[in-house]
């Protein structure tokens, strides 16, 4: 079973690169941007057929390596 | 007295650390990552490096690796830890000290060297250092310190921070921020003071004709404060 997850910094965490790619964008002509903010994306393949057993799994993996919880959030998706 | 360098994969600043160790009477040994088992030891360091490329957060896998059991047992039993640059970065993601390190405000890897006020002597790493201000080396690329309101005010109040940084005369103010990091914090303890995470690296400063001089101040007064 396939699960994805999202890692995203959370509001108040300063995101520099996110800015110089607003930045960029502005430079671009993409001039209606309000604000970027950069990410993680991770597609975890795992052997567990059960749904719930399974993002039960990846949730225990995001709180202890996926996100450092002091400045991220974890969003799992999911499973289809 | 004993010391203890783990290198991990990718750590590049570990023999430089031996070397410094050994100049000031450190009886040093070489850990592996892989190992279990920490030597018996009255300080442990966490060197610089770029451990396990950095990959997914600086210091992430490195915390998580065999060795680092022991040296968190290690440090919940009183015992020293020092982690310097990439080892800092490897003691934040352990939770031994709080807060993160974020990439650097302007985007930049940053290699000079700056100036550090010392902030709290009352700990077993910069007691009796003869000096308030010290010459250290950066090099990193994630060194902008970054905690929570709460937890800011939490190591305000026990004196947790350890080192700022500032000019030569010790003003501390936003221009001499190499980083962005908040309240210009370049290394902090734990509660208990017995566990230093800070970015700058004293072992580059261990020779007058190479580099400077504060380094060896340093250490020298490490070790006599672990006598």
């Amino acid at each position: 079973m396939k699960i994805s997850v999202i890692i995203t910094l959370k509001k108040d965490v300063l995101d520099p690169q996110g800015k110089v790619i607003h930045q960029t964008l502005d430079g671009m002509g993409f001039d209606d941007v309000n604000e970027v903010r950069q990410g993680k994306y991770f597609e975890i393949d795992t052997k567990e057929t059960d749904n719930d057993k399974a993002k039960t799994k990846v949730e225990e993996m995001c709180k202890k390596l996926l996100a450092n919880l002091v400045i991220e959030n974890y969003k799992i998706i999911d499973p289809k | 007295m004993k010391s203890s360098v783990i290198t991990f994969p990718g750590s590049n600043c570990d023999r430089d650390m031996d070397v410094a160790l050994k100049k000031f009477g450190f009886k040093n040994k070489m850990v592996w990552h892989a190992d279990t088992e920490l030597p018996k030891s009255d300080l442990v360091v966490l060197p610089g490096g770029f451990s396990y490329g950095d990959y997914l957060r600086c210091g992430s896998m490195a915390s998580k690796s065999k060795i680092m059991k022991s040296v968190i047992n290690f440090a919940n039993s009183g015992g020293m830890v020092m982690g310097i640059c990439n080892g800092f970065q490897i003691l934040v993601e352990t939770g031994l000290v709080p807060g993160v390190l974020l990439r650097n405000k302007y985007l930049e890897f940053i290699c000079k060297n700056v100036f550090v006020k010392i902030n709290d002597k009352q700990n077993k790493y910069f007691k009796n250092v003869s000096s308030e201000v010290l010459e250290f080396h950066i090099a990193h690329n994630e060194g902008n310190y970054f905690c929570t309101d709460n937890q800011l005010k939490e190591i305000e109040d026990n004196n947790q921070i350890a080192i700022k940084y500032c000019d030569e005369n010790g003003k501390i103010e936003d221009e001499f921020n190499p980083n962005g990091s908040i309240k210009n914090i370049a290394g902090i303890f734990n509660r208990e003071k017995n566990v230093l995470g800070m970015m700058p690296h004293p072992e580059r400063m261990i020779d007058k004709c190479l580099s400077g001089d504060d380094g060896s101040l340093f250490f020298k007064n490490l070790i006599n404060n672990l006598k």
